[in-house]
């Protein structure tokens, strides 16, 4: 204890000399960008995966306005998507605020007992949680079209998140016996809003200012948002301002959107079905010849954790149970592999998600079968959880089995 | 700021406060909003329209504004045939040269024959209209040009008066073609029961 105390005294006391000699070192081999590598880091030139508009809207658009970018889902590791990766969506197109957290107030009010006002700093005092949680986009439908699973699937993403339990905050505010549904808005300009069931907003809910370990982003709703974990992206509001405790659906606009006019497609809205896609091999990518293959992909729910993922090498005719890599937490993405030797012949590769509440992905024949459609409808009813087919040619390229 | 170490100390007595009456608050953090704060902010319109705020505007009075306004910029001069949503169903005789926006607004589900309430219309009119302008819009302004819209898609006649009365009464064409989503949202439970069997 003595010794190392001196030993520390030591060095302390011999630093000035020793930082300058490693400072001039290391100066030979900085390259010019190596500040910036230093205070906040880079990946690698060679780095180079890269989030893309969705195809029906640029983005940025002819008004400047941010509308949907998909994350890369083909190039991504583990579970955890990178802020800078995360997908993007805004309400109806919007600018992204500069928000000044010194500045930025949460209200809750409405059917409350104590209204109440939080600055950012208070809202900090309060205790906090960190979970992992998916936020995916009701949007998130493959097309025919779409050639990779980032145009597929690439309106899913999976963050740590740092914040204040809602119904906490919910409880200091004294919901009154009328309330049954909240009204969550955001800040920027056009005040995004959202209607949540109060059930919900009790359960699990979250008053973000964290995101895999630093602020949240601007693009994600810095400094504040609400995580409704499970329920589809639109629910999930940025820039949070206020939340009001009312006695019914509000429709508001956002809702307007979400509107459908068949109960059973309504109640596959809110939150999202168990779903999984294979992101290797997928669309746009080449097996290098027949051999042995580790199939990998992503399998998410909103109703909880996933119990089991379930992966055919040949259209359908057999399935086997694919490992989880990745610890299994509710509403969050867990990464699944299969060992596959491929015998260099043409193949349909799909995966089929199980959640822990029994309900299981469908196919899109079964989806379409359920509401009564003809074959061949672009996009099923509700929220789009069915199966996406990879289709292997012979020389080992990978096409989106939709086509 | 306030110590975040303490918080142990203050929840040790805050526990005792509760044990009084479970309805106290447990922190004690945050401030009451004071009235003219609430009425600020509190934007949100119910389907009964009872936050509506007093004023009144009809068609004839919204027709100009929409000019004035710059609706037609992005909307096109007669709601229609531009690049942003369609705000008023075409005669059918022409085809938009411009592709459609995603979310895709057109003939199919202008707002004002597709919104079960013309709250819904109001209260976005009031938000998020116009473009890098929004919120600047008077109440009365609001109600003409809802009552405009409602008009040019035949769902009101060119002199009824919109105001925070008449507004939500309005039956709307699509009043009924809508499944509300479910109230009752339980922890644990699927979507929908047996889906997709």
């Amino acid at each position: 204890m003595n010794g190392a105390a001196l030993a520390g005294l030591t060095l302390s006391g011999a630093a000035p000399a020793l930082a300058q000699t490693a400072m001039s070192e290391m100066a030979d081999g900085m390259s010019p960008k190596n500040k910036e590598l230093i205070a906040y880091g880079e990946r690698s030139k060679f780095v180079t995966s890269i989030r893309v508009p969705v195809t029906a809207r640029m983005s940025p658009d002819m008004y400047g306005l941010t509308f949907h970018v998909n994350t890369p889902l083909q190039d991504q590791l583990g579970t955890i998507t990178p802020s800078s990766l995360f997908y993007v969506a805004t309400h109806r197109g919007s600018y992204v605020p500069e928000i000044d957290p010194a500045t930025h107030r949460f209200m809750i009010h409405g059917l409350v007992d104590r209204p109440l006002i939080f600055t950012m700093d208070e809202l900090k005092r309060l205790p906090a949680v960190n979970r992992i949680h998916f936020i995916e986009c009701q949007g998130n439908s493959a097309s025919p079209q779409a050639r990779t699973v980032q145009e597929t699937h690439g309106l899913t993403s999976n963050a740590e998140w740092t914040g204040v339990p809602l119904s906490l905050l919910l409880k200091e505010a004294g919901v009154q016996k009328e309330g049954k549904w909240i009204v969550a808005e955001g800040a920027e300009e056009v005040k995004g809003a959202s209607s949540i069931p109060l059930g919900k907003a009790m359960d699990d809910c979250l008053v973000a200012y964290g995101m895999n370990g630093e602020p949240i982003r601007p693009q994600q709703g810095f400094p504040l948002r609400l995580l409704v974990p499970g329920f589809e992206g639109i629910y999930q509001i940025k820039y949070l301002r206020r939340i009001k405790v009312v006695d019914r659906f509000y429709m508001t606009y956002d809702d307007y959107g979400h509107i459908n006019s068949d109960a059973r497609a309504a109640a596959l809205a809110e939150q999202i079905g168990p779903k999984s896609v294979i992101t290797f091999p997928s669309g746009g990518q080449k097996l290098d010849g027949p051999g042995l293959y580790e199939i990998s992909g992503l399998a998410w729910s909103g109703g909880g954790k996933v119990k089991r993922v379930e992966i055919t090498t040949d259209g359908g005719a057999t399935w086997h149970d694919a490992e989880f890599r990745s610890p299994l937490y509710p509403m969050a993405h867990v990464r699944f592999v299969l060992p596959w030797k491929w015998d260099g012949k043409d193949c349909v590769l799909m995966s089929r998600c199980t959640d822990e509440l029994g309900s299981i992905q469908p196919t899109r024949q079964e989806a379409g079968h359920f509401f009564g459609d003809p074959p061949g409808r672009e996009r099923p009813r509700g929220n789009n959880n069915t199966i996406q087919p990879w289709k292997i040619a012979s020389d080992g390229s990978v096409r989106n089995g939709l086509a | 700021m306030v110590s975040r170490r303490l918080l142990p100390f203050s929840i040790a007595i805050v526990g005792l406060c509760a044990a009084v009456s479970a309805q106290s608050p447990t922190y004690g953090v945050g401030r009451t909003p004071t009235a003219d704060e609430l009425k600020a902010w509190d934007i949100s319109i119910s389907p009964d329209g009872h936050e509506l705020p007093a004023g009144h505007g009809t068609a004839t009075e919204g027709a100009p504004l929409y000019r004035q306004k710059g609706c037609g910029g992005c909307h096109g001069p007669n709601g229609n045939m531009a690049q942003a949503p369609t705000l008023i169903k075409s005669d059918g005789t022409q085809r938009n040269t411009f592709s459609c926006l995603s979310p895709c607004v057109n003939d199919n589900n202008v707002m004002a024959l597709h919104s079960p309430y013309a709250t819904v219309m109001w209260d976005y009119i009031n938000r998020g209209m116009p473009l890098g302008h929004e919120q600047t819009l008077k109440p009365n302004e609001v109600y003409a040009l809802t009552a405009y819209l409602l008009f040019k898609n035949n769902v009101i006649k060119e002199d009824d008066v919109m105001d925070e009365k008449s507004l939500p009464k309005v039956v709307m064409p699509n009043a009924n073609g809508h499944a509300l989503p479910p109230t009752e949202w339980q922890h644990g439970a699927p979507r929908l029961a047996n889906y997709p069997k």
